[in-house]
């Protein structure tokens, strides 16, 4: 029994040591993101700053010539739209896919996710094109709805969806309560921890995003932050402590989120896995 | 429904019955084509209708610039010239080599699971660090690498240096180290994902196997590769297969870390079908290029449908 516990502290410190290795970039970004461009490329790494400049870099980022706090607003409105849309649109067709039976149903479940398999890139241009017909080209409004059509969640919510007890419908149909009640009243609140999961994993894929708005916006005043931080680090070149500030910036909002959130995510991206 | 054992009572239960069971049939063919019309409209509009359009261009020499009188069809002349075009091979090629990316993610993420499953305390507190790149931004991550692998004073090197290496590599700056620089940032962010997927294949493997196992002596490196490593199959077949999807799809690393440099040695399909269509504005061929990404793609997936049957034990 001792000899195990022994192991146990062994494997947890050498563990450690690899974890702490893995996560160094993070650390030295956060390291030079503190220090006056002058210590940040110095070798031995200091990895406390000898010589602090914090707040002159963040500053700088933030209130500095490049609209940083405007992307910032951007980001946010465009990720709390779209993960709204996206689980609204995503539940209720989970719903539809997996509790209501009518004609056609495994038909064009099999259609939507067929669509799973399209890489993005290959629609990339009749997108773009469709996107100008449709006036929907540099509008916050396009990108939120490019992120809502992805299918993932349909097929996420649809599998715990489906362990809900048919009985518990039945039930509530025979007390005369329609679709639509069911569905919110009793469908939603049992399959919360999934919901909370895709809601996560959406904000996070959102918020990343760089792909959608490089191609579908146009005006700087509608830049989200990713296009934000690719043009101040063109912008700013060779200030390594500058453009590591901003990266910090950028991954910092999204950390505290996973940080409150992580059961959910860790738990939910392996449930969708290993359950689909 | 009926059970018919005399006339009248048959017509009284049934009749109503049926009536009802129809009207609800109705209701839910009504209810099931309202609950899923918004997903519909939309996949249909921003992903069915552009993947026929695209099948459509492939086949013209249009670019979205002249408008629709510049259309014209030109056969199989895209496709043609994607067969003879060097800066597709190379991509493709790019491509082909970065799928090495994902057994090597797999190994260490399955190392790293299982020891955390078995030995460690805090295991919580591992699965967040792991997991810590897969929700950072390729954007952050690109720019905070491209100052890592800094070929003069960046900090890898610096360190290579101070261990005795006299002429570290360039990294990034050199075609021949480039992709290898790139596969070791992939391998980097996909691990925590690899990762946590393992670790619930692990929960689900009973420990009456073990117990069992460790009745009838055999030793823990026996049991990982008779118990662990079969059972798990289905779990690493779907790793692999998401890995090498996966991999065809890296973009926005791409974009910001390399823009396909250096001469082309970084450059992936999905990096050169955007350039081509937004940079040089060639719809078509893009177009083309974008139709042989979802066929490769398509083919992948066949393999995994067939593959699953064979291989995997369930």
């Amino acid at each position: 029994m001792r000899s195990i516990k022994l192991n146990r502290v062994i494997v947890t410190i050498f563990m450690g040591v690899a974890g702490i290795l893995f996560i160094m970039p993070f650390l030295w970004m956060l390291s030079a993101s503190f220090k006056p461009e002058l210590d940040v490329m110095k070798y031995p790494i200091e990895w406390i700053p000898s010589k602090w400049n914090m707040v002159e870099n963040y500053k700088q980022v933030w209130a500095g010539a490049v609209p940083f706090t405007l992307y910032y607003w951007n980001t946010t409105k465009v990720t709390l739209m779209s993960t709204a849309l996206s689980l609204i649109i995503s539940a209720m067709a989970a719903y539809g896919f997996s509790k209501i039976i009518f004609k056609g149903r495994d038909i064009l479940f099999l259609v939507v996710l067929a669509t799973f398999m399209i890489p993005t890139q290959a629609i990339l241009v009749p997108q773009f094109i469709m996107y100008r017909w449709l006036g929907l080209f540099d509008s916050h409004f396009g990108l939120v709805l490019l992120a809502a059509s992805g299918v993932l969640g349909t097929f996420l919510l649809r599998q715990f969806f489906l362990g809900i007890h048919d009985e518990i419908i039945e039930s509530a149909r025979i007390d005369a309560a329609g679709h639509w009640t069911i569905f919110m009243r009793i469908a939603m609140p049992l399959v919360q921890p999934a919901l909370a999961t895709y809601m996560i994993l959406r904000f996070i894929w959102t918020w990343n995003d760089y792909q959608n708005p490089l191609i579908f916006l146009r005006s700087d005043s509608l830049f989200t932050l990713q296009l934000g931080i690719r043009k101040f680090a063109d912008f700013s070149g060779e200030f390594y402590s500058l453009m590591m500030a901003g990266a910090v910036s950028a991954i910092l909002p999204l950390l505290i989120i996973f940080m409150i959130g992580q059961k959910q995510v860790i738990e939910g991206v392996a449930m969708g896995s290993v359950k689909g | 429904m009926e059970v018919i054992t005399e006339e009248g009572t048959a017509k009284r239960s049934g009749s109503p019955g049926i009536s009802k069971m129809r009207k609800q049939s109705f209701y839910d063919n009504i209810a099931g084509y309202l609950f899923i019309a918004p997903m519909l409209i939309l996949t249909v509009t921003l992903v069915i209708i552009p993947i026929l359009l695209s099948g459509v261009i492939s086949f013209s020499n249009w670019n979205f610039v002249s408008g629709l009188d510049g259309f014209g069809f030109v056969g199989l002349d895209n496709y043609t010239r994607l067969v003879q075009d060097e800066s597709f091979h190379r991509s493709l090629y790019n491509n082909l080599i970065m799928i090495g990316v994902v057994p090597v993610a797999m190994f260490l993420a399955l190392v790293l699971a299982v020891l955390i499953n078995k030995a460690t305390y805090f295991k919580t507190f591992f699965k967040v660090i792991y997991f810590m790149p897969f929700i950072s931004s390729f954007v952050a991550i690109a720019l905070l690498w491209r100052v890592l692998y800094h070929p003069n004073n960046g900090p890898i090197n610096g360190f290579l240096r101070s261990i005795g290496f006299e002429h570290p590599p360039m990294w990034l700056a050199d075609p021949k180290f480039a992709l290898v620089s790139v596969m070791i940032i992939m391998v980097w962010t996909s691990l925590g994902f690899n990762m946590v997927i393992y670790l619930a294949g692990l929960q689900n493997i009973s420990r009456d196997l073990y117990e069992a196992a460790d009745v009838d002596g055999a030793s823990p490196l026996r049991q990982f590769f008779r118990i662990t490593l079969p059972l798990l199959s289905p779990t690493s077949f779907f790793l692999l297969i998401t890995g090498v999807v996966g991999s065809f799809k890296v973009f926005d690393l791409i974009m910001v870390l390399t823009g396909g440099g250096p001469a082309g040695s970084t450059s992936v399909i999905v990096y050169y079908l955007y350039e081509v269509a937004f940079v040089n504005l060639e719809s078509g061929y893009a177009s083309a290029m974008g139709i042989i990404l979802l066929i490769l793609i398509l083919l992948v997936t066949l393999f995994q449908w067939v593959g699953q049957k064979k291989w995997v034990n369930y």
